[in-house]
């Protein structure tokens, strides 16, 4: 009984000395927060070194939302790519969960350290590829994805991937 | 039954099947490759790998693969045990060395057995880091992608290709880890079944070109079951949707029907839905013979001012709508003032296959097919009318092979076995027909015969058989009389035959000689395949009055439902179409009754809307929209009842949406009001509403989803028209829902609408659906076969046809073309680039009769077009016969004179009319 | 101009005592943020202030919402019946010398009174909700607040003993004479301070809000200004206790002559409505049975041994 009596003052007294600590808010938006690379804000999508969309429209980050706000559909240019050929998100449902970013098996889909997207009509919160693909290769560079997969696109004939012999010759029987 | 014991635990077996199948009957998860439920077992991919011990006191047993391992009763068998299973994932990681990094760009991730199988034995890093072998692809039609680089050679595609569909133009080549499957040179697969290798692939070898046009991954995919519109069979198909497109069909198993394959047109036909040629919405022709567009609800008004005012109305229906449409139809218009849309001569060749199949006579399903050790085929071109057909007679020849490997103890799964044991050996198959067939390659005996001859020849078997031996013997010919024996010593004899040469005296004499044959072989059986997927459905119906009937009653309005009058009525298709005041069209598709209506209203294709098809067997089976129409296309059946009851709704959509606050009250599905009339009114099509459960069926409390449970993109699908998400569309018409909630595991065959169960994402998840491997389904075939009897009909009379009665004039015979006879598939963008070019087909003796040499052209000028056809020698044509391709250009040549055609004078035709030139537009590295 | 000065007396207590407790929404948060490592309410106008009429604002914009299954003449009298309650406990309050609205004879028990009435109000506000949680957080109220009272009063009584007399000014006056009652009557104090925050339901004995367990208790349904009505109630409750506190165990006015009476009684005030925000800040809830065994087992029996000892030493020393 003593103790727990004891135990509460010396609560008290602790709680009272937090008078004289400075508070810890950082004060948005007079004063920046930092924000570390893989934050998990707006969603970009990036490309490859060449210049070319990353995104090769498998659908696995529409599958793995969880709140089903990615919509897109597949379609090939002339070089044997696949692309997305519209690519939205609908931020008013987004919860930047970071799913698609985990999902992407071209490294595609980015998550960056902006979260300042608010808007007063909700229809503005609907990205179609244009507000959502950017000019760099964010926070993978180098990556190609088309330079690992079996694949062929123009610029890249069967056997010129990462690890990958030249072409069988079918007709020969030798052992 | 025996037993086997299998990790302790006790598995019932079935004699004369393997393990693989026993482990898979039993729900077990046993990863396999190279073994499939319709072609037996080779052992080739070794992943089925499990150890058997040879008795109790066995602790270390040995590793067996167990689609090579005979069910015996008290086996002991591990498939937990370390060593098989470590076994398995080796021989994953095996496979998986050249696998290229290729998933997210494939066609097939998502539904892969080799995705499910890899991840199913637990294979998760890549250890190897050597190089990846590498092939060049190849250019395989407009049909199926290839990839080759993909293969883990299970050898399925050859065996499917070659053993199965009897195709020739692909095959393995190369040697050890250099095996190529291909063809010898790029170009177009040209086997009627090569679709079916998207299926069979366990991987992404070969993959659906016109899937990938709007490609979707199978968990995005809103799909129903439905009901193939190609032929007569009715395979039963998955059709899938997303974004308003059409996206693909795919196999739907019926253990009586397809089991595991479809035809191409089947297949690819559906993409028509998509066509550029669809009727949009409502129109009505102006002067210039341009259409105006409609409301619906003007159109509609304008249709019933004309029934209104108009002294006589007529409505012909058609044996490729639905038997709803038609009757919805028949109640517009009475019962007087109705056609089921089929000329005469369809009428009566139809009414032949009903008596048939309400008879006594053994009238086999396709899956029977298979099982009877000799077939005549007499005037049916199976592969281009009813192609599933041809399939299943593909492997009744073979049951030959099934009888030497019977007598020599191996099993009948043991495919590679069998097939070494019997080498050339098959079942007779005797084909009749006036052109070369796609069967002579089986076929023990090919008779090219003009039309009357096969009648002839029928006549004299039939003959033979009823007089007993010596009495006619010597009036019979010696073909006739090695028929007669051979089908008199079958053990289960079929006779074949079909609406496909459009002869009535052809069946009439198919049905003498099963009646003959019956009298002395009692397991004998016939089949008769059917024209279109409804015809038989339309001659149920009411096949009292016929197109030309009807037509010259001179009509002041008439209705056409979903049918192409120019096909019916021929060369006078222009002056009787001109006869008539009011013409109204429905339909989904350009054609020619289209291009002249005053009012055309817009139709729902069969992906839009419900509808019972009856099959060539007798089989009501319900076709589910897949998606809800556009616009103000809706059902055809929509449009006639609200025709009749003045419900004033522009849209279809909105009527259904509408109606929801009511479906507690007295609300009832429009087709299911429909059915029930049908049901009511048609003793035969009485047990109709057997073949699937209506609209308020539920399964759990809920209706059945149409989408996976795992459908992505919801709140962002339409979010660029309005970012507040729309409610779901409302089916108030069938037990199923345009949703993702609700229970699909559990719901009966006729409602699934995919397949999936877990860690089975592929097509092959269907045993999980199955009684037994290649069984029935769990909760019950689909459909119903409404036609049984015990009555045998009396024999036709046909005036007998003696060798002196036949013409010998040259006469024409239309050949069905699997791509292109079908108007409506004809319309699929790729399946049209595989239709013939015109051409007319005789031998050289009828040529030089005629006067013509090979790669001339002939032509013709009916009242309404002219008909441009090239000509092709071909001296396994029957004399005196031209053959030409029954296609929508070659419509009405029936009605000419041969000696009317014209040579054309400096004629530049196609190369090879019977291969379109297709353009190599793809990239085949 | 007797009159006139009361008048203006009573309506500077009534608006100051109200004011106090607008500004005590601020000032809590404000403080509980200093203590928490945050800064608080800070946008409002400056350091924030304006929130407390932000809020009042909010509170008469709002909905005026009576649910419709709910005793509609209970649930509109309840929140009322707290405000009064609290109001005229601060007519006794002897302010500074001569600077009160009534200087009772049985100021001590009238006030007990008071805060005995505005057990009703959440009684009242808990049963009429027709709700759930409403009805446990009235059945928690009614409970704490009886067993609570008993000792509340039982606690004053040593003081009223040593003064022999119910009128707080007296007992300021006795205070001036002799010393500051928290000297003589330490146990009193404590007992009477851990009862007056149960009987304000205050942190940390709001059972009967408790809202991890009952959503929002007695006063679920509540909303705009009858919420608000609750909520000034709640904080007249803590100024009121704390400035008892102060009259009775800290001497009232009493202090050195460099400030004025009334300043010394708003600082000595002031101190204890801190010190209520503090065990707000710092002391978790207890569970509702260890508040009822703590009262009766531990509260209860240490008020009576220091009543005797009061009385004992009241005769000894008479004797």
């Amino acid at each position: 009984m003593i103790n727990t009596i004891w135990s509460q003052l010396v609560t008290l007294y602790r709680v009272l000395l937090h008078t004289f600590t400075p508070a810890d808010t950082v004060q948005y938006p007079e004063e920046m927060p930092y924000l570390a690379p893989r934050y998990r804000g707006r969603i970009v999508l990036t490309r490859d070194p060449d210049g070319e969309e990353r995104c090769v429209a498998c659908n696995l980050c529409a599958v793995v939302c969880p709140v089903d706000c990615i919509a897109l559909q597949k379609t090939e240019d002339q070089d044997g790519r696949w692309y997305p050929e519209f690519f939205r998100i609908n931020f008013s449902r987004c919860i930047m969960c970071g799913m698609c970013e985990e999902a992407c098996p071209t490294y595609a889909i980015q998550l960056t350290p902006d979260f300042e997207m608010c808007e007063y009509d909700r229809q503005k919160m609907v990205y179609e590829k244009e507000h959502l693909l950017i000019s760099g290769q964010g926070k993978y560079p180098g990556y190609s994805f088309y330079g690992v997969a079996g694949k062929t696109i123009k610029g890249k004939a069967k056997g010129e991937a990462l690890n990958e012999e030249e072409p069988v010759d079918i007709r020969s029987l030798l052992p | 039954m025996p037993v086997l014991i299998v990790d302790g635990k006790e598995l019932p077996g079935k004699a004369g099947t393997n393990v693989l199948e026993a482990l898979l009957s039993a729900g077990v998860d046993m990863p396999y490759f190279c073994w499939h439920p319709a072609m037996g077992s080779v052992g080739a991919c070794r992943q089925c790998a499990l150890l058997q011990y040879a008795n109790d006191e066995d602790s270390h047993g040995k590793i067996v693969m167990s689609c090579m391992t005979p069910v015996t009763d008290g086996a002991r068998f591990s498939v937990s045990a370390d060593r098989a299973s470590g076994f398995r994932r080796a021989v994953i990681e095996n496979l998986m060395l050249n696998h290229p990094h290729d998933c997210p760009v494939c066609e097939e991730g998502g539904e892969c057995h080799l995705q499910d199988m890899t991840v199913m034995v637990g294979h998760r890093d890549r250890r190897y880091q050597g190089r990846k072998t590498t092939f060049k692809n190849q250019y395989l039609g407009p049909f199926i992608g290839h990839e080759m680089n993909r293969c883990i050679t299970c050898y399925r595609c050859v065996r499917f290709y070659q053993d199965y569909a009897g195709g020739n133009d692909l095959n393995a080549f190369g040697s050890r880890d250099r095996i190529f499957f291909g063809r010898a040179e790029s170009g177009v697969l040209e086997n009627e079944f090569a679709g079916n290798l998207v299926e069979v692939c366990p991987t992404g070898v070969f993959t659906d070109k016109t899937l990938a046009k709007n490609y979707t991954r199978k968990w995005d995919l809103q799909s129903s079951p439905t009901i193939c519109q190609g032929c007569s069979i009715g395979c039963n198909t998955y059709t899938s949707e997303r974004y308003g497109q059409l996206c693909r069909v795919h196999n739907r198993y019926h253990q009586d029907i397809n089991g595991y394959f479809l035809c191409d047109r089947g297949r690819f036909g559906a993409q028509h839905v998509n066509s550029p040629a669809r009727i949009p919405q409502p129109g009505i022709r102006n002067e210039e013979g341009k259409y105006d567009p409609l409301s619906l609800d003007d159109a509609k008004a304008k249709v019933r001012d004309f029934i209104q005012h108009s002294s006589r109305t007529i409505g012909i229906g058609s044996p490729r709508a639905s038997l709803e449409a038609n009757q919805a139809l028949r109640q517009l218009v009475g019962a007087g003032n109705y056609s089921n849309g089929m000329s005469r001569n369809e009428q009566v060749m139809h009414q032949i296959i009903l008596d048939v199949l309400a008879s006594g006579m053994k009238t086999p399903t396709l899956a029977e097919v298979a099982e009877f050790d000799a077939i005549l085929v007499l005037g049916e071109d199976a592969t281009n009318h009813a192609p599933l057909l041809a399939l299943s007679i593909r492997q009744a020849v073979r049951n030959r092979s099934k009888e030497m490997a019977g007598d020599t103890d191996i099993a009948e799964w043991h495919d590679a076995a069998v097939r070494e044991l019997a080498q050339d050996a098959l079942s007779p198959l005797v084909i009749a027909t006036p052109m070369p067939d796609r069967l002579d390659d089986v076929a023990s005996q090919s008779l090219r015969l003009a039309p009357e001859e096969i009648v002839a020849l029928s006549t004299e078997v039939s003959m033979y058989l009823s007089a007993g031996s010596e009495s006619t013997a010597s009036q019979a010919s010696s073909v006739a009389q090695g028929l007669a024996e051979l089908l008199r010593d079958a053990r289960r004899p079929l006779i074949v035959s079909g609406t496909s040469l459009g002869d009535i005296n052809i069946m009439r004499a198919t049905v003498n000689l099963s009646l003959a044959l019956q009298a002395v072989n009692p397991e004998a059986g016939i089949l008769l395949a059917a024209d279109e997927c409804n015809s038989v459905g339309m001659a149920m119906l009411d096949n009292r009055l016929s197109v030309e009937e009807l037509v010259d009653r001179t009509p002041e309005t008439m209705i056409v439902l979903e049918n192409d009058l120019e096909s019916r009525l021929g060369a006078e298709f222009a002056k009787k179409m001109s006869a008539v005041r009011h013409l109204v069209v429905l339909d989904y598709l350009d054609n020619a009754t289209v291009s002249v209506a005053n009012i055309l209203l817009p139709a729902a294709s069969f992906a839009e809307a419900e509808g019972t098809f009856i099959n060539f067997e007798g089989r009501a089976q319900r076709n589910l929209a897949v998606f809800l129409p556009q616009g103000s296309i809706a059902p055809s059946y929509y449009l006639l009842s609200t025709l009749n009851d003045d419900c004033l709704n522009d849209s279809f959509n909105d009527s259904l949406n509408n109606s929801t606050e009511s479906v507690s009250s007295s609300h009832q599905a429009r087709v299911q009001t429909i059915i029930e009339s049908i049901r009511d009114e048609f003793s035969p099509l009485k047990r109709i509403d057997e073949c699937a459960p209506d609209a308020d069926f539920l399964v759990l409390g809920s209706k059945i989803p149409r989408m996976t449970h795992r459908a992505s993109g919801r709140t962002a699908m339409q979010a660029e028209v309005s970012v507040h998400e729309p409610k779901q569309p409302v089916d108030t018409e069938s037990a199923l829902a345009f949703t993702m909630e609700g229970n699909q595991q559990q719901a009966p065959a006729s409602l699934r609408s995919y397949v999936w169960s877990p860690g089975w994402n592929s097509n092959q998840s269907i045993y999980k659906f199955q009684t037994e491997v290649g069984g029935a389904d769990t909760m019950g075939n689909p459909g119903v076969r409404l036609l049984q009897g015990d009555a045998m009909p009396a024999p036709f009379t046909i005036a007998p046809t003696t060798a002196a009665q036949i013409s010998t004039g040259p006469r024409f015979v239309a050949q069905h073309h699997i791509f292109g006879s079908d108007p409506v598939s004809s319309q699929a963008q790729e399946l049209s680039t595989r239709i013939p070019t015109p051409y007319v087909r005789m031998n050289t003796e009828t040529a030089t009769t005629l006067g013509v040499s090979g790669g001339d052209g002939l032509a013709c000028q009916l009242p309404h077009k002219r008909i441009e056809l090239s000509v092709i020698l071909d001296d396994d044509v029957a004399a005196h016969c031209l053959v030409y391709p029954k296609l929508v250009q070659t419509i009405g040549l029936a009605d000419v004179a041969p000696g009317d055609l014209q040579r054309i004078a400096g004629w530049q035709g196609p190369k090879d009319p019977l291969k379109p030139n297709l353009i190599l537009t793809d990239r085949t590295g | 101009m007797v009159e006139l000065i009361s008048i203006l007396i009573i309506y500077g207590v009534l608006l100051g005592s109200l004011t106090g407790a607008a500004i005590l929404i601020w000032f809590e948060r404000r403080l509980l943020g200093i203590w928490q490592d945050r800064l608080g309410p800070n946008r409002v106008g400056p350091l924030g202030i304006g929130l407390a009429l932000a809020d009042v604002i909010k509170l008469f914009a709002k909905e005026d919402w009576i649910p419709p299954f709910a005793d509609r003449l209970m649930f509109v009298l309840a929140p009322m019946a707290v405000m009064i309650a609290m109001l005229m406990g601060f007519a006794i309050l002897p302010y500074a010398p001569g600077i009160h609205v009534a200087d009772l004879n049985i100021g001590l028990l009238f006030f007990l009174g008071m805060t005995s009435l505005a057990v009703y109000s959440v009684l009242l506000g808990g049963l009429s909700s027709n709700n759930k949680y409403a009805l446990l957080g009235g059945l928690r109220a009614a409970a704490q607040m009886v067993s609570y009272e008993v000792f509340m009063g039982l606690s004053l009584m040593g003081v009223v003993m040593l003064t022999g007399s119910f009128s707080l000014v007296e007992i300021v006056n006795y205070q001036q004479e002799h010393t500051w009652f928290i000297i003589p009557q330490f146990v009193g104090f404590v007992v009477f301070m851990i009862a007056g925050i149960a009987e304000s339901h205050r942190l940390p004995f709001d059972l009967p809000e408790a809202e991890h367990e009952l959503v929002a208790g007695f006063h679920t349904e509540y909303s705009g200004m009858k919420f608000g009505m609750f909520m000034v109630g709640e904080y007249l409750g803590v100024i009121l206790i704390s400035a008892i506190i102060a009259v009775i165990f800290f001497g009232g006015w009493l202090g050195p002559d460099f400030l004025p009476p009334i300043i010394w009684f708003a600082i000595k005030t002031f101190i204890f409505i801190c010190f209520f925000i503090l065990l707000r800040a710092a002391i978790p809830r207890p569970r509702y049975d260890q508040l009822m065994s703590f009262g009766w087992k531990y509260m209860l029996p240490l008020t009576l041994i220091n009543l005797l000892a009061t009385g004992a030493i009241v005769l000894w020393l008479q004797a």
